[in-house]
């Protein structure tokens, strides 16, 4: 059965591409063209797209983490360097890897444009002729009748009310439906290419960044404002910046406080205060992961949050050298904090002091820890350095990080002095060099703030192609011939169809098709 | 009840569950050892194989009853037809009890029962029995009786070994609706993945035997009681597009949708996403080369087998061998 399908599809399919041609920089052109815009050819670039998105999951990557990126040129000093300039850290955006999903888009252009025109022609035209032989055809039937009478008639009402677009010729009626699945298919593939250039857009046109908003405090929308910021390369600065500003009235999380899940986040929740243009009145927003706020195109997203302990340092001179809150960076599940202060104006020696905030602290075998992320018995446990006042570079400096180069540790008793500060208590320096005070903590929110052009056009394209998806899966072309002739002085009707779609069959559809044309007494011979 | 005794009945329901798709399984794994050794003796079969492809002159191999064709003995095919339906009987049974075990969970935990991998791996494995019960009448897929009990009695018992997790609320990220449509989708299309995987699995077995056929062998009966290589090249298509658009709209349209919500970037080569769309890129090209360059059987099948490989390790391996955003194995 399959195999009449197979030939006729295999007579009408393209050419299979053959060897280059022999001359001509234009034969050669073509050939390539055609090479690329192959079935086959999409087929190979689909598998390696495949095979090309997964060293990316396997292999760290610099968007994604650039620590695990060092970690790993650190441990493999051999293979490092060479997945570097295999652009294994950055696979998605290495060249290797855009060259082949441009291809394949190239090939899918080159594929779909000229079947666009074949389509809109095929709409335009009549259902065929029956083929000579129909008895070859799947489900033939056939019967023979007193006289033609007005069989055709009665099939063309029959094929229409099955939806068929029908033909009628000269002792025979030729009809076909499906005409969507090529609809489908065509949709699905140009969506595919517009949900392409939603994703490119975005990506030119867009900004990511991110900032650390200490509760308090505020921000405002330019970029000098954030910690990190990454630009589309069609981004021209702050001008494309809508210029809001807010400010973090408060931050409440919640943990998970017994059971195995212990110490899991159960909630958090940023309030915001917001105005979207510096003139435009103040609006409050609760800011909560999921729930991100929209200003002007921009999205506000609630990231991460963690500690910033409030201290103040006095220095030698019994003057305020440092006073306020430090953000501390998370090291662990429980918030075991590292961050540095730095006290650059103290004198007659610059001070710095380096260490954890430690939120449930708890003084284990291996020193003090956090046993919990909430603050229940919050503590700092740091250590301090002093040094030379040294002249201002102007150089950008980490605010998590102290250049230990030119300082040196406080010793007490020949050992290195440490201090451990419950909210409230103060520690005096050695040598009479100061004092630190921990006043107590702020929660700090972290923000990310981006803007990502484009988004609409990818999801209405991938949904349009899910659309099409639809029609070239489900729906389902097919033929079907009605046809009347005179044979040894009998009428015989003959009834046969030809499923064009992948696999369906034609089920029991021309017995149905067959039983409407029939007289009520008539003997049918099946042959299939 | 309280939430604590839903999860007490619910970690009741599913190891019970368990056992009686493992004795599902058994009964099926008993219908194919009796069909092995039920070896067909009669020409009967190969006129049929022999008729469908064109009656190519074969000689008989082993018929050596020339003129009274040996009909199997009836009492071995009752005994396997039995032990078929016994396997059913037990695949409903088992479904029941699991079904009581997921509802259960979700009441215990007071939401959707996948917020974490145990979770999912009893509501995937829900997914596949799903699939399975409700076609098997239609379209008579009780040929995969043996394949679907194992997958599922195999992903329930290493859930309730290895994957337990105590019923309790979720991270913030987890808090979405989006939860139900994304995981619901991604765990229907993994269902039906895992139904046209196996299909596949054993067209190449049946196709393999009608070729042995065709050269003058013998086919045992229990693939003897497969449908045709064809119809299940059939089926399998079937199945896999239907899971195709759904796993579209999982992951290229709810995920991201999601992604963007949760973490501020719709796409972002997360490993989950990148083997999602791995897994979509493998079943595109099933579809396409089917649809365009006429790929039927083996190498359809071989493609379906490997997109079947690509959503287990996206579930099982990016979950447990990489980290990611979606870690929500929570093992």
């Amino acid at each position: 059965m399959t195999e009449i399908k197979d030939r006729i599809a295999a007579a009408s399919g393209p050419d299979e591409p053959s060897g280059p041609p022999a001359l001509g920089l234009v034969g050669w052109l073509r050939w390539t063209w055609r090479q690329l815009t192959s079935m086959k050819t999409a087929l190979v670039l689909l598998f390696l797209l495949a095979l090309g998105a997964v060293p990316g999951s396997l292999v760290p990557q610099t968007p994604i983490d650039p620590i695990k990126v060092s970690d790993f040129l650190t441990a493999h000093p051999k293979l490092g360097p060479l997945y570097d300039k295999l652009g294994l850290f950055d696979v998605y955006k290495s060249a290797w890897f855009s060259a082949i999903y441009l291809l394949l888009f190239i090939s899918l252009i080159g594929c779909v444009v000229p079947r666009l025109s074949v389509y809109v022609k095929g709409l335009r035209a009549r259902p065929p002729k029956p083929p000579r032989n129909l008895n070859r055809l799947p489900g033939y039937q056939r019967f023979e009748i007193s006289e033609a009478g007005d069989v055709l008639e009665v099939a063309t009402r029959e094929l229409r009310k099955r939806r068929f677009r029908v033909q009628v010729y000269d002792g025979a009626v030729g009809a076909e439906r499906g005409y969507l699945r090529e609809a489908g298919n065509l949709l699905f593939h140009f969506s595919l290419i517009l949900a392409l250039v939603g994703v490119a857009w975005g990506s030119l046109f867009g900004y990511r960044g991110s900032v650390l908003v200490v509760v308090g405090n505020g921000f405002s929308n330019s970029v000098a404002q954030y910690d990190d910021f990454t630009p589309g390369r069609a981004f021209s600065g702050d001008d494309d910046l809508p210029p809001f500003s807010l400010t973090v009235k408060d931050f409440e999380v919640k943990f998970q406080e017994d059971g195995p899940q212990k110490g899991a986040a159960r909630e958090f929740k940023a309030q915001l205060d917001y105005q979207q243009t510096p003139d435009a009145p103040e609006k409050s927003y609760q800011l909560e992961v999921n729930h991100p706020l929209k200003l002007d195109g921009s999205s506000v997203y609630l990231l991460g949050h963690g500690y910033a302990p409030r201290v103040t340092v006095r220095d030698g001179q019994g003057n305020v050298a440092f006073s306020g809150p430090a953000p501390f960076l998370p090291q662990d599940s429980n918030f075991s904090s590292f961050g540095v202060i730095k006290a650059p104006d103290a004198r007659p020696m610059t001070l710095g002091f380096e260490g954890f905030f430690l939120p449930t602290a708890y003084i284990g075998p291996n020193g003090p820890v956090s046993v919990f992320p909430d603050d229940l018995n919050p503590e700092l446990v740091m250590t301090g350095y002093y040094g030379r006042p040294q002249p201002e570079t102007g150089k950008p400096e980490s605010v998590y990080q102290l250049d230990k180069s030119k300082l040196t540790q406080f010793q007490k008793d020949g050992d290195k002095w440490r201090f451990q500060l419950a909210q409230g208590q103060s520690a005096q320096l050695p040598d009479k060099a100061g004092s630190i005070t921990f006043d107590g903590y702020s929660r700090w929110v972290k923000l990310q703030i981006s803007h990502t052009p484009g988004t609409g056009l990818a999801l209405a394209g991938i949904s349009l192609a899910i659309l099409g998806l639809m029609g070239s899966l489900f729906v389902h072309p097919r033929r079907t011939w009605v046809r009347v002739r005179e044979e040894d002085g009998r009428t015989v009707v003959e009834v046969a169809g030809l499923d064009r779609g992948p696999e369906r069959g034609l089920g029991d559809e021309i017995q149905a098709i067959t039983k409407s044309l029939k007289p009520a007494s008539s003997s049918t011979e099946e042959q299939s | 009840m309280s939430p604590e005794t839903y999860a007490q009945v619910s970690n009741l329901l599913i190891p019970t569950a368990t056992v009686i798709y493992a004795l599902a399984m058994v009964s099926h794994a008993m219908e194919w050892a009796l069909g092995r050794a039920a070896v067909a003796k009669t020409a009967a079969l190969k006129d049929e194989v022999l008729v469908a492809s064109d009656g190519a002159a074969v000689s008989g191999g082993v018929g050596d009853v020339p003129d009274a064709p040996a009909v199997e003995e009836p009492a071995s095919s009752e005994r396997l037809d039995a032990a078929s339906r016994i396997g059913l009987l037990l695949t409903w049974l088992g479904f029941v009890l699991h079904l009581g075990g997921v509802v259960t969970r979700g009441l215990a935990a007071g939401r959707v029962p996948w917020g974490n991998m145990y979770e999912f791996s009893i509501t995937a494995s829900l997914a596949v029995a799903i699939v399975y019960l409700i076609f098997v009448q239609r379209y008579k897929l009780q040929y995969l009786g043996l394949g679907v009990t194992f997958v599922i009695a195999a992903v329930l018992g290493l859930a309730a070994l290895a994957l337990y997790t105590p019923a309790g609320p979720l991270v913030p990220a987890l808090h979405s609706y989006w939860l139900v449509i994304h995981v619901s989708a991604a765990a229907i299309s993994g269902g039906a993945f895992t139904v046209g995987g196996l299909v596949s699995v054993l067209y190449l077995v049946k196709a393999r035997a009608e070729r042995r056929v065709l050269a003058g062998g013998t086919m045992s009966a229990s693939l003897r009681r497969l449908p045709s290589a064809e119809a299940m090249d059939g089926t399998a298509y079937k199945v896999l597009a239907f899971a195709f658009p759904l796993w579209t709209f999982g992951v290229l349209v709810a995920g991201p949708i999601w992604a963007e919500h949760a973490w501020g970037r719709y796409w972002g080569w997360d490993p989950k996403e990148v083997w999602s769309l791995v897994t979509w890129v493998v079943y595109a090209a099933y579809l396409h080369a089917r649809a365009t360059a006429g790929w039927r059987g083996r190498r359809a099948a071989t493609i379906a087998i490997v997109g079947w490989f690509v959503f287990i390790f996206n579930f099982v391996g990016v979950n447990l061998l990489v980290s990611g955003l979606h870690s929500y194995a929570g093992v």
